[in-house]
């Protein structure tokens, strides 16, 4: 087989086949015999008194086994942890199931453990818990008020950290600028959503001290870790299994209470103990992500040229930190530059304790919030300046022959292209021609919208000194004795399809057929080490470590094949899996052959260790910087405020494609989640701190049937970040879309004097802002 | 999401349904597609202790024509409806509003009987129901009993049936002569519900609105026939102009719902806009051309 003939390859996924036919194993496959089912207790108030706690009745239920409350386990179980780290930060204690009072509506209360999940669930109604309102604190802005509420009573006040950054000469540049122009920005709090909400199941061996625990999670290697830490076990008695992991998007990038719960019960009960979360439960007690409310003020000068932005922020934390709860926000700041020569940039994010669940990863994770910033103010700039919002966005790019290109808040975009993907989505969009079109639209008063997003994001994450647990990732190639390669990654790939592109990319290496190559993945107990999938560095990272592995299996082939030959290794030639002599085509071994006498190790050179196989870890020196440019066009109908989706285009630059069709995958999904931001996605917590987006009837994820035909296309940038070349494209599509949809509306609407709508542009806000206005004729807005 | 315990029985005839209905009262509940019922007990805001399961007795579901009228089972899907093609001859308003009802699996499942029973105030069919008039055939301890459309729906998830009657099908006429049709609906974005549906039907006489029908449902606790629109244009010639002041009319002594979707304001707004969007398509496909609508 040819070198490079599969990296670069649209091959079909490898899961797909046994997920699409339901013979995947998700937790809730997972049946062991004599298992308990586990059912949670979860507040109804945002914020009380618990006065009493009575189990007894559900205590009776016939096949109950047994109840716990938090004070049952409140010395047993340590806190639920955080990782991010930050001078100012304040840490509540967390509890696996609250003691005293409730905080959150969904926080643990109680857990039923019993026969079958009917009996547990049934048994949730006996339990009489007794509440006491306390006053709540919803509202992040009042929230920050002299006089409000104080969630945690050992704090004067509801900040839970401060983060702030200053580069550059701020005053200068706002001294000087021709306009400076203010906006208003919400980011609204977003459920992920995955698919598949989360489960936990756990077994303990008593004979053999082990505990196993099955948990749809992102990271088995760090839950095993901090779970180690939280049931005070030795880490070497605890296996952590993530088998199929049916959607995340950062909300399983966390150590939860219920894992923690599970562990303990299969261990204090000897039996294996199980916990499916329901679709509300994922509402009330998985994470949410973005939550963030920004001023932003931006200098520029006449000619479009930004002089400077000033940024503050006030990030909803909600009640307690999870894994990366305030690690969000600060991303968003270091990302606020966004892909444009910014010179003084001035950020203060203050986070703040809410009666709400915690914010924390969710796909894009900080970069969407510093992407939306940005691109709105990008056409915000362009329309108070009266200039095309694609020149003001080239005005201000970085040229190519600028990179590596130093930020004002400090990190180093590793390679870059601006112009390029921009100039190729114009084409691909047809700009012209729409713009010419919005012309002669509004003559017939009907507002056709173009929307530009000009990103460029933080993936790879990351070398381990700027990464809370490390940002390295390991890969094992092993080939066995019958010329199998099996290939073990610490990266937890849980849709992204990494068992079809590793397997490419060590099939090239090795010269070996993708069905001779199995990727192992989530097993803590098979799986050496590792950090997880997420911030899309799987492929950056974890991609690099497993190609590093082949490339030193190969070498040690050579050598084995030099000795077998009695060639010297320089002299040989790699090619189609077969060493041969160079010159010599006939005289050759294959690798397969290369790894059985590697194994029975009768004729090995002398010193050389049996066996052929490799493990590297790879700790990359930077991050990767994607970037592309994404244009929406929509119609507005001021009238009942709906808006269709004519066009879209999304030209992307993730570096090296390993397989074309698994970086679409990635970008459609992503821009179908960035669009549901836009348009649709909201977790409305009402001054009571209820949510009332509660399930999928009010909580609106877009259908497929929504979304329209994204036209997707690409330039390619590699990184010297990594040896392949590749940046990541999990959270691109994400990341890009929101703002080109929102600017595309809020161009249509210029004839009705919009300048900004906040997310989710609901058919009322839009009709609210149309409403009563005449719109300006043709020929005044762009 | 799990419901509380229940039991489950399937009679085979509408008698031993209406029995087992009547002696066990209020605990019982009659399961059609499951669609609404089902999600209410997953969340356990109902918890009956008997499932009466409709779908064992015989000649609940199907379609037929009886002179000029089109007779629909209780139990028919509303696939069913959607894709009859006799129904798209006689009477389109159907199979056009079936259409948009929730997703694919949601119409292979859920029923004509079960959506009218439940009475969601944003129920699809019951727009259809009222603009067409049609007549609701319920059967009880009783006997049997024929309600109008606009008798039959009281209040929020509130009918005339009493707890022991069973809706057995419902008769609506056949369109004939220059009929035009048209369901506009808003769907809710996260339940696919209507934040407003319009269903109208009106029969045309030369450029004359010799007859028409207004629908309306999810403005309020009800889905309600707009009577005064109709009054408004019937036996006139349909323009732009008049169409928009009737449709002004269609919230008028309405307390609209409004939630975390569309405030009360907004909600009446788009009934007034769907109204006239609909009245006009109506005509349109009736064969009346209107002048140039102004600005909707
Ligand atoms: C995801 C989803 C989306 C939906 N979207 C829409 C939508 O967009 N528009 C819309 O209109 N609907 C929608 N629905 C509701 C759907 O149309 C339901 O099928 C319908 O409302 C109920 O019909 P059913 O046959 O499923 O009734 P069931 O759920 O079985 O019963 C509903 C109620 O009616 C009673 N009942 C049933 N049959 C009879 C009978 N013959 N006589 C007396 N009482 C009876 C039952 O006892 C119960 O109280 C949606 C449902 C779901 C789950």
């Amino acid at each position: 087989m040819p070198v490079s003939k599969l990296v670069g390859a649209r091959i079909k996924r490898r899961e797909d086949p046994r997920l699409i036919r339901g013979l995947g194993h998700y937790v809730d496959d997972i049946n062991l015999p004599n298992t308990l089912h586990v059912a949670i207790l979860r507040s109804p108030h945002a914020h009380a008194r618990i006065k009493a706690i009575r189990v007894e009745e559900a205590l009776k239920c016939d096949g109950v086994v047994a109840v716990i409350t938090g004070s049952d386990i409140q010395e047993q179980i340590g806190p639920v942890p955080v990782a991010s780290q930050n001078p100012t930060l304040r840490v509540p204690k967390h509890p696996v199931l609250t003691v005293d009072k409730v905080r959150f509506v969904g926080e643990g209360v109680a857990a039923v453990v019993a026969e079958d999940r009917y009996t547990a669930r049934d048994a949730l109604d006996l339990i009489q818990a007794d509440y006491e309102p306390l006053p709540v604190v919803s509202d992040p802005e009042k929230a920050l008020e002299p006089g409000s509420p104080v969630i945690h009573p050992e704090w004067p006040d509801n900040v839970a950290f401060r983060w702030a950054l200053k580069q550059g000469n701020l005053a200068k540049a706002f001294k000087e600028a021709y306009k400076v122009v203010k906006q208003r920005l919400v980011h609204q709090r977003l459920a992920p959503i995955a698919l598949e909400p989360r489960g936990v199941l756990a077994r303990y061996l008593p004979g053999e001290k082990e505990l196993t625990l099955w948990s749809s999670t992102q990271i088995p290697h760090i839950l095993k870790t901090q779970l180690s830490l939280m049931l005070r076990l030795p880490e070497n008695r605890l296996r952590v299994i993530a088998p199929e992991v049916g959607g995340g998007f950062g909300s399983k990038l966390n150590v939860y209470a219920e894992e923690a719960l599970l562990g303990y019960l299969a261990i204090r009960l000897g039996r294996p103990v199980k916990w499916i979360e329901g679709r509300r439960e994922n509402i009330q007690a998985t994470i949410h992500g973005r939550g963030q409310i920004g001023e932003v003020e931006v200098a520029v000068r006449k000619d479009g040229t930004i002089l400077g932005l000033q940024y503050k922020v006030v990030a909803d934390i909600g009640v307690y930190h999870q894994l990366l709860t305030p690690g969000i926000p600060p991303l968003t700041g270091l990302m606020l530059s966004g892909c444009y020569r910014i010179p003084a940039i001035g950020i203060e994010v203050v986070g703040v304790f809410t009666n709400r669940m915690a914010t924390d990863a969710y796909r894009g994770a900080g970069r969407p919030e510093a992407t939306y910033v940005m691109e709105r103010m990008m056409d915000r700039l362009a329309q108070e300046l009266g200039i095309d919002p694609v020149k003001i966005r080239q005005k201000n790019f970085p040229k190519p022959k600028e990179f590596p290109f130093k930020t004002a808040t400090g990190l180093v975009y590793d390679s870059g292209n601006y112009q390029a993907a921009l100039r190729k989505a114009l084409k691909l969009v047809g700009y012209e021609k729409w713009r010419s079109e919005q012309k002669r639209l509004r003559e017939e008063r009907r507002y056709l919208g173009i929307g530009l997003s000009t990103y460029v994001e933080i993936c790879g994450m990351g070398p381990s000194a700027a990464m809370p647990a490390g940002g390295w990732e390991s890969g094992t190639v092993r080939m066995e004795p019958t010329g199998k390669v099996t290939v073990l990654t610490g990266a937890s790939p849980h849709g992204q399809g990494q068992e079809t592109s590793f397997a490419q990319i060590v099939a090239d290496e090795l010269g070996v057929d993708l069905d001779d190559i199995t990727v192992i993945h989530g097993d803590t107990a098979v799986v050496p080490s590792g950090i997880g999938t997420f911030g899309s560095r799987a492929t950056a990272v974890g991609g690099t470590a497993v190609f590093q592995s082949a490339e030193k299996v190969k070498e040690k082939a050579r050598e084995i094949a030099a000795h077998l030959l009695e060639a010297d290794p320089e002299d040989l030639v790699f090619s189609d899996g077969k060493f041969s002599v160079k010159g010599v085509p006939k005289k050759g071994i294959t690798i397969q052959q290369i790894a059985l006498e590697a194994h029975v190790a009768k004729n090995l050179p002398k010193k050389m260790e049996p066996g052929l196989s490799a493990t590297s870890v790879f700790e990359p020196s930077n991050f990767t910087f994607p970037f592309g440019t994404h244009i929406c066009v929509v119609e507005v109908d001021p009238k009942s405020g709906g808006i269709e989706i004519k066009k879209y285009v999304a030209v992307d630059d993730c570096g090296k494609v390993i397989n074309p069709l698994l970086v679409d995958g990635q970008v459609q999904g992503g821009i179908a989640q960035g669009l549901g931001q836009a348009l649709y996605e909201e977790v409305v917590y009402d001054e009571n701190g209820q949510i009332l987006s509660g399930s999928l009837m009010d909580y609106a994820v877009p259908k497929a049937g929504d979304l329209p035909r994204f036209e997707l296309a690409r330039t390619e940038t590699p990184t010297p970040v990594n040896p392949l070349g590749v940046k990541g494209v999990g959270e691109a599509g994400t990341i890009g879309s929101t703002p080109a949809v929102v600017n595309a509306v809020v161009d249509a609407l210029t004839p009705f004097g919009a300048t900004h709508i906040d997310m989710p542009l609901k058919a009322e806000k839009i009709w609210r802002l149309c409403q009563g206005k005449k719109a300006a004729r043709a020929g005044g807005g762009r | 999401m799990i419901p509380a315990p229940f039991d489950h029985i399937t009679p085979v005839t509408l008698d031993e349904a209406i029995r087992a209905l009547t002696s066990h009262g209020e605990e019982a509940k009659l399961l059609a597609g499951g669609h609404s019922l089902l999600p209410l007990m997953k969340l356990r805001l109902a918890s009956p202790k008997l499932l009466i399961d409709l779908s064992k007795i015989p000649g609940l579901a199907g379609i037929r024509q009886e002179g000029d009228k089109m007779t629909v089972g209780a139990l028919t899907t509303h696939y069913q409806i959607e894709s009859s093609e006799l129904l798209k001859e006689k009477c389109p308003l159907l199979p056009q509003t079936a259409r948009v009802i929730g997703d694919v699996q949601v119409r292979n499942r859920g029923t004509i009987g079960g959506s009218l029973a439940h009475a969601d105030p944003a129920a699809d069919l019951a727009a259809a129901m009222l603009a067409l008039g049609a007549e609701l055939r319920v059967r009880g301890a009783q006997g049997e009993r024929w309600l109008k459309a606009e008798e039959f729906f009281l209040d929020l998830m509130t009918t005339a049936l009493s707890p022991s009657e069973i809706l057995t099908e419902i008769r609506v006429p056949v369109l004939s002569g220059r009929c035009g049709t048209a369901y506009l609906k808003l769907p809710q974005k996260a339940s696919g519900f209507a934040l407003v549906g319009v269903a109208v039907w009106l029969r045309a006489d030369g450029g004359l609105c010799a007859d028409i029908g207004v629908g309306v449902t999810g403005l309020g606790a009800k889905p309600f026939r707009a009577v005064r629109v109709e009054r408004h244009l019937r036996r006139k010639r349909l323009e732009p102009a008049l169409i928009e002041t009737a449709s002004a009319e269609v919230t008028l002594r309405i307390e609209p719902l409004g939630d975390i979707h569309a405030s009360a304001e907004f909600r009446a707004h788009l009934a007034r806009l769907y109204t006239y969007r609909a009245i006009v398509e109506a005509a349109r496909t009736a064969g009346i051309s209107l002048t140039k609508a102004k600005g909707k």
